[in-house]
């Protein structure tokens, strides 16, 4: 018998004359009323200590420029919308071929990308990694990260955010998560900011246009 | 490299030894009172935390009691996914299989995120003999490791060690295995946790394989979730060429949908946070982005034994989001070490007899690990019932050990066990204990009991402790404050 058809056999007997309890009654997907679902996500935000900052569509370009002020090598994903980075001065940039090892990402001094939701209540937001926001190593090894939220991105909390986030699994796609920047708690639980992932996370978080 | 669990005395005794180290009491004390009161702010502010509590125990009712369709189509969606499923009924089966993947891709070194299911099975060991260096690259591992130590919480596993040791294990040990702390290093968390990221960096950006567990596995797409906080586990899941997740049985989510009442519990039930900073998932093998090879070993190593108890399979409900460890009296004041397992607490109590049997010392004493106070299961977030668990275990306990002719402890446990079950009776006879204790400061036990319970009480003089109660204690510290 392989481990496979030992281990089914055991669950078999194990659950024979069980009561097999049913999926449960559990309203999916419900919606989080905010007053200010704007507000909310970035007070959720800045409560990681992460920088947030509201800006108007056509000043997404010169808060990208302020953000990466002291960087002179960054790396963006191939699919970001070229308008983000027209106000670069003085900064190469380097778009994602899929072929930069760890190593030379580690050389960069930042990452710009965009989101895919972000979550009011608990001050997340989820990469889907589609072009615009590159392959995960992209937005894990530069130490700072850039991240460009649209409102209309903007969910309550956790269970109105799966659906916008099914096609990507579907296509089987990774998803990653980011609630503030690294931490540790680990040396008597004191929050240290900043371990392995990026050390300052920096997201701009784009007004409806008007 | 790491100390081990096997050969543990029983609770009791180690409990006993533990009680005399205070200045571990101290920092646990400090630790688990911040993390419990940081919980229940953040489960505050949730409208309806009893429902969501609600809907995680019974999707986990429903994932076991139909553990086997789930599996299937778990490994199914993972092969289709690009991944390879490996079974493995036991801890040598799994570390085999792991041993030999790591050896194909002719690696010599692993990186690994923190999991729970390979420190049960103890994969570094195995890897260890075979040649192969496991890192571990969660800081609180990390310092474990180097410290030839063991994990005694489930979230915070170095939580016994202040930063003054934890200074000094890095001056002593980091040099030995990569890139040393710098010179000067001081014990300010922040500059540890910066020798940490530079000594960890050379191993991430050059490591070939990564291991892992997974905190979920979504049967319908094929997906793993790992929850996590520091980013070592985004870089485990993502530089090397080789990710293999070792995942217990258990594990399972019908539905990515599950994810949203999973997600809201889990971080808060555990940080105490709304969200903790990272959590990545991955669906088989994504051509162009992370690991191109992708393996997963399905764990059983007693999970099917839990499986079959009707009363203590709600333990495999567990998330391990190390809760009632935070809010256990017992816990408190001897620590993860004394429970002999990766799994201590109130968990560890209900969990390693089930997985383990109880043929050890150590697996019997357990259910007996507490006062059935009640708080762990109050603050379970997939509401197990881990006080009756407990009662109910203590009865199997005693049951199982009946062969033949039945020895004096075993008749005593049976009168333990009843004991045990009312906790007004446990209170009366603690109390009654307790001025034993007192009249005889200098003895640290509670001596004979009387009767049939005299056999029990020679061997059970530990977790009564020198001159009160946890109850009676536990009421003084909280007034205290
Ligand atoms: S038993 Fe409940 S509270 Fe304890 S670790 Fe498991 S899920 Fe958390």
């Amino acid at each position: 018998m392989s481990a496979r058809d030992d281990m089914l056999a055991r669950i078999a007997a194990a659950l024979e004359g069980a009561e097999r309890t049913p999926p449960p009654d559990h309203p999916y997907g419900a919606v989080t009323p905010l007053a200010d679902v704007a507000a909310t996500f970035v007070e959720c935000v800045e409560d990681y200590r992460a920088v947030v900052e509201r800006v108007a569509p056509e000043g997404i370009a010169a808060a990208v420029a302020q953000a990466l002020s002291r960087a002179t090598r960054i790396v963006v994903p191939p699919g970001l919308p070229t308008e983000w980075l027209v106000a670069l001065d003085r900064v190469e940039v380097v778009a994602d071929d899929g072929h930069l090892s760890a190593d030379e990402l580690d050389r960069f001094d930042a990452v710009v990308t965009a989101a895919r939701v972000g979550i009011a209540v608990t001050g997340t937001i989820v990469l889907d990694h589609g072009p615009d926001q590159g392959r995960r190593a992209l937005s894990l090894v530069p130490d700072l990260h850039i991240c460009v939220v649209h409102e209309s991105q903007l969910v309550g909390d956790v269970p109105e955010s799966i659906a916008p986030l099914r096609d990507a699994v579907d296509a089987g796609r990774p998803l990653t998560w980011i609630s503030g920047p690294s931490a540790t708690s680990d040396i008597e639980l004191e929050r240290v900011e900043g371990v392995h992932g990026p050390r300052t996370l920096h997201v701009l978080l784009v007004a409806p246009t008007s | 490299m790491s100390g081990t669990f096997i050969g543990m005395p029983k609770f009791q005794t180690a409990a006993k030894e533990a009680l005399g180290n205070s200045q571990q009491r101290r920092n646990l004390q400090h630790a688990t009172h911040t993390i419990r009161e940081k919980r229940a702010r953040v489960v505050e502010e949730l409208d309806d935390w009893e429902g969501l509590r609600q809907a995680g125990a019974d999707i986990k009712d429903n994932v076991l009691s139909h553990l086997d369709t789930y599996l299937v189509q778990l490994e199914e969606s993972l092969t289709r996914a690009g991944a390879t499923v490996h079974w493995a009924g036991d801890a040598a089966e799994a570390n085999e299989i792991v041993t030999s993947l790591v050896r194909a891709t002719g690696a010599d070194e692993v990186v690994k995120v923190k999991s729970m299911a390979t420190q049960e099975i103890g994969l570094n060991e195995a890897l260890e003999e075979a040649g192969i260096a496991a890192w571990e690259t969660d800081l609180a591992e990390l310092i474990v490791q180097l410290g030839h130590d063991r994990p005694s919480h489930i979230l915070v596993p170095a939580i016994h060690r202040n930063r003054a040791e934890i200074r000094e294990i890095f001056l002593r040990e980091m040099g030995h295995v990569g890139t040393p702390p710098p010179a000067g290093l001081t014990s300010e968390p922040r500059e540890l946790a910066e020798a940490a990221r530079v000594h960890l960096r050379e191993k991430f950006l050059r490591a070939k394989v990564a291991i892992s567990g997974a905190n979920f596995a979504i049967a319908e797409t094929g997906t793993l979730v790992v929850v996590e906080s520091e980013g070592n586990g985004r870089m485990c899941l993502t530089l090397p060429e080789t990710l293999i997740s070792v995942v217990g049985i258990e594990k399972v989510l019908p539905r990515l949908e599950d994810l949203e009442v999973f997600m809201q519990l889990l971080p808060r039930s555990s940080t105490g946070e709304r969200m903790n900073p990272y959590t990545s998932t991955w669906t088989g093998i994504t051509p162009g982005d992370g690991p191109q090879q992708v393996h997963v070993v399905l764990l059983d190593n007693g999970r099917t034994d839990a499986l079959a108890d009707t009363v203590g399979r709600q333990a495999l409900r567990c998330i391990r989001c190390s809760a009632c460890l935070n809010v256990c009296p017992v816990y408190e004041r001897v620590g993860g070490h004394a429970y002999g397992s990766v799994y201590p607490g109130p968990i560890g109590a209900i969990l390693n007899p089930q997985l383990r049997g109880t043929t050890s010392e150590v697996d019997q004493s357990l259910p007996y690990a507490s006062s059935l106070c009640g708080a762990c299961g109050d603050v379970c977030p997939v509401k197990i019932e881990i006080p009756d668990l407990l009662v109910h275990l203590r009865t199997r306990v005693v049951d199982e050990h009946r062969g033949g002719m039945p020895s004096g402890e075993e008749i005593a446990m049976k009168g333990a066990a009843w004991m045990f079950s009312d906790h007004r009776r446990w209170e009366k006879a603690q109390k009654g204990a307790e001025l034993g204790g007192r009249m005889f400061r200098k003895k640290d036990t509670i001596g004979r009991l009387p009767g049939p319970l005299s056999a029990w009480s020679d061997a059970r003089d530990a977790p009564v402790p020198p001159a009160e109660s946890f109850r009676t204690w536990w009421k003084r510290e909280k007034e205290g404050q």
